[in-house]
């Protein structure tokens, strides 16, 4: 067990954004690929993933606003989120961006807004987990930031 | 390889990126795959970020790109700087599945699709499209630890391709420099790829002198390029054709009188095996001419006679041509009588190098089985096919055209008509009865080989494209009658629709035109006319992208594929002819088609798709995959060793020029060659 409080703190949030589903095994896979050169390579990707798919988020709220739905753009729209929100390992938003996708599927325009209504729920509250997340994991210092236990 | 020093490389794996593409090369061909340079395109900033790392992890030399475009261009103006490019699927300006083809035609790189889309007929498009793998989103790092194995398959079987092309010294000299070149700048050779293809003796050697020798900056005689250089050449009348009047006529910045004056060469060469009149000892000639002899019995005849017009493509006068055809035709029910639109000369020119297999294919294009020898006289064939066959030799210049338009086509055959294939396929393909499918895919070769029935099943999609494709040689179009190849002609070879179908996606194209000499006995879809021209019918779906990739690829791109396209559609194509004719197999013949087309057409398919992937440069790989064995068994179905292939392919090319440019629109669908009593 991390002796370091803030390390231990760290250890704890991380814990939980994976138990409770908001993180999946992807975003270890971001972890691993941090080292002494990136030190801070996961922040970042989870930045720049959050800058572009505020785009993305855009583009769907202006669709879902022309009726009747275009129910195969917000799909394509969908799509794309969904690709960039799984390479971070976000796994509830993935899995509202894949229910988002079946009900254009099957046209399905209510359901389209309710559940885009729910998956940017998640979506911000992932955001503001990470954000205390990151800002602890740079306190604690570089060392072991999000490593897995060895 | 120092796979224990990959740890040790752990630090410097950043540094890396930083070298020069030679040391690196250098570097990586010792510690390979370490040092693997690969280009990654993704249009998703986040992923594309997380690739990255991944990739430098793995210690490879990565090169980032979030545009399609971008990608190509950075390809083209280095063209050995990567050894295997990994591509979304969903990009907002380009199609994935386009770019991929565009690589496989013009660079014939190893491609890895990508995609959170794991639907079936997603991966099965990337298959289609010659993609050597598909990554399903999010990609963990295991699987781009092994990319690697994907180049090595690739370089592999570039050289079997390569020794099983009728060069065997060719091959072995371009091997070694390939080998040499491995990485690094393979060099000015790379650039034409022709190494693989090029069979031609002392063309060659000029060839390789011209573009190894300096290090001048690769040329890609894309199609569009390439139908201008016809144009060119066509305007001037071949024989006043010069290196300098060409270049001024083209009018292309950057375009080098030396360009020219090589790319002459191989188109020369080209035409001269087509007629038959090859320095080489093409027996096309030979084989062209008995048939001619011969009673243009339903088969037989008209399938020597295509080869004749095929391998006459530049040479045979039209009207012997003509004549044979006629005669052919005459003979032949005329249903086959498609007469596949000379494949633009185009085509033809590209099949140029491949002078394999297409003799072989030529002889055997003997087969009197009802082959119409549509050469170029489409009598035959339907209107519909006549007029995709124009169409396809008008828009033989337009490559693409006819791609496009044939890519609706269902034509199952389309494999056959590998847009390489000159157009041969087409015509030759649509053999009166079946017609349908006609595989003209294969006429796209400079000769529109009209392989009357065969080409038949051949997707005419894609085969029509071919030969739309086909660079309206005009020579080659006077043969039009030529290449008609009689493929199936009056047979219900239709069927054959180059099924070759046994092997699916030809992706090579590399004309390769592995024909081999199996090729008589069996078809073996060495063929490697049609680049890459899968034969599955999917690719009718992308037809318009997959005839102008594939055509662009195979014939167009003569830099290397067309050389072997051609030279393999040409083989292919007698192949085709052959087998669909003799015997009417229609099956076998489509077989040998596509074993043929294969290499091109990736035939094998009945369905004859021919994919002609995009552009694999190494239509010979397609060649001696196909694993089509001609069950026609028909001596004659594969056109003898002495058929150079690119005879055939030009005869089919060019007939396909004649025929119709526009055979797009042929639906061969209409042509099956189910029809054909085998």
């Amino acid at each position: 067990m991390e002796r370091n409080p803030l390390r231990r703190q760290l250890q704890i949030m991380r814990k939980s954004l994976f138990d409770q589903g908001y993180l999946d095994e992807q975003f270890v896979q971001l972890e691993e690929l941090q080292d002494d050169s990136n030190p801070n390579f996961v922040e970042e990707v989870v930045t720049l993933y959050y800058r572009d798919s505020a785009r993305l988020i855009l583009n769907i709220e202006q669709a879902l606003e022309r009726k009747p739905y275009n129910f195969h753009k917000l799909d394509a729209y969908m799509h794309q989120f969904k690709g960039s929100s799984s390479s971070i390992g976000a796994k509830k938003v993935k899995a509202e961006s894949t229910l988002f996708r079946e009900y254009c599927k099957s046209g399905n325009g209510e359901g389209c807004m309710r559940c885009f209504q729910q998956l940017k729920k998640e979506y911000a509250t992932l955001r503001k987990k990470l954000e205390a997340y990151f800002q602890v994991a740079r306190q604690a210092g570089p060392m072991e930031t999000a490593c897995r236990p060895k | 390889m120092n796979s224990s020093s990959g740890k040790t490389y752990m630090s410097t794996s950043n540094c890396s990126t930083g070298r020069k593409a030679g040391d690196a090369a250098a570097a990586a061909a010792d510690q390979f795959p370490v040092g693997l340079r690969v280009l990654v395109v993704d249009d998703d900033p986040t992923c594309l970020m997380i690739l990255e790392k991944m990739l430098r992890t793995c210690l490879y030399e990565v090169t980032k790109c979030n545009r399609a475009e971008t990608a190509l261009s950075m390809l083209r103006e280095n063209k050995s700087g990567f050894d295997v490019v990994i591509s979304d699927v969903h990009m907002p300006d380009m199609d994935g599945f386009k770019l991929l083809e565009h690589i496989g035609l013009e660079m014939d790189l190893p491609v890895i699709m990508m995609s959170a889309d794991d639907g079936k007929h997603v991966v099965m498009k990337g298959v289609t499209h010659g993609a050597c793998d598909y990554l399903i989103k999010p990609v963990r790092i295991e699987a781009l630890k092994n990319i690697w194995q994907h180049v090595v398959r690739k370089r592999k079987n570039e050289w079997k391709d390569f020794e099983q092309s009728g060069s065997v010294e060719e091959g072995d000299r371009q091997l070694k420099q390939s080998e040499e070149a491995d990485y690094s700048s393979s060099a000015n050779e790379g650039n034409w790829k022709s190494s693989k293809r090029r069979k031609d003796d002392e063309d060659e050697t000029d060839e390789r002198d011209d573009t190894s020798s300096l290090k001048k900056p690769r040329v890609v005689w894309s199609v569009e390029l390439h139908q201008q250089f016809v144009a060119a050449v066509n305007q001037l009348g071949i024989d006043k054709a010069v290196p300098k009047k060409i270049l001024e006529l083209m009018n292309v910045p950057g375009l080098t009188r030396e360009n020219v004056a090589s790319h002459l060469q191989k188109y020369r060469l080209y035409l001269r095996r087509l007629s038959g009149v090859s320095q080489h000892p093409s027996n096309l000639n030979n084989s062209f001419m008995s048939p001619q002899e011969a009673t243009f019995g339903p088969l037989s005849s008209l399938n020597g006679l295509d080869l004749q017009t095929l391998a006459a493509t530049g040479q045979l006068p039209a009207q012997s041509l003509v004549t044979l055809q006629a005669a052919g035709l005459g003979q032949s029910t005329g249903k086959s009588g498609i007469p596949m639109p000379l494949v633009d000369q185009r085509n033809i020119f590209s099949f140029e190098n491949p002078k394999i297999r297409f003799r072989e294919g030529q002889q055997h294009v003997n087969n009197n089985k009802q082959m119409n020898l549509l050469h170029g006289i489409p009598t035959t064939m339907e209107p519909k096919q006549l007029a995709g066959l124009h169409h396809g030799a008008q828009s033989m210049g337009n490559l693409n055209m006819q791609v496009a338009s044939h890519g609706s086509q269902s034509s199952q055959n389309n494999p056959l008509l590998m847009q390489m294939a000159q157009p041969q396929v087409r015509g030759q393909m649509l053999n009166d009865t079946s017609l349908g499918h006609a595989p003209r895919l294969l006429a796209p070769m400079g000769q529109p080989i009209l392989s009357n029935g065969v080409a038949a099943n051949v997707s005419t999609r894609n085969g029509i494209q071919e030969n739309i494709r086909a660079p309206s040689y005009n020579p080659v179009s006077q043969t039009s009658s030529m290449l008609n190849f009689p493929m199936n002609h009056a047979s219900e070879l239709p069927r054959n629709s180059f099924p070759l179908g046994s092997t699916p996606g030809i992706s090579s194209l590399t004309p390769k035109v592995a024909f081999q000499e199996d090729v008589n006995s069996d078809i073996k879809g060495s063929v490697g006319f049609l680049p890459s021209y899968d034969i599955f019918n999917d690719l009718n779906q992308h037809k318009p992208q997959n005839w102008e990739l594939q055509n662009v690829g195979m014939t167009f791109d003569t830099s290397q594929h067309s050389n072997s396209l051609q030279g393999n559609l040409n083989h292919a194509h007698s192949v085709l002819v052959q087998q669909g004719f003799s015997s009417g197999q229609v099956n076998g013949q489509n077989r040998s088609a596509t074993v043929v087309s294969k290499a091109m057409f990736s035939s094998g398919d009945s369905t004859g798709h021919v994919n002609a992937q995009n552009g694999n440069q190494h239509l010979n790989s397609l060649l001696v995959d196909s694993t089509v064995r001609v069950k026609s068994e028909t001596p004659t179905n594969l056109y003898p060793d002495d058929f150079g292939q690119e005879d055939l392919m030009s005869a089919l090319l060019k007939q396909q020029d004649a025929m119709a440019p526009a055979e797009h629109e042929f639906d061969f669908d209409g042509y099956s060659l189910d029809n054909i009593p085998v």
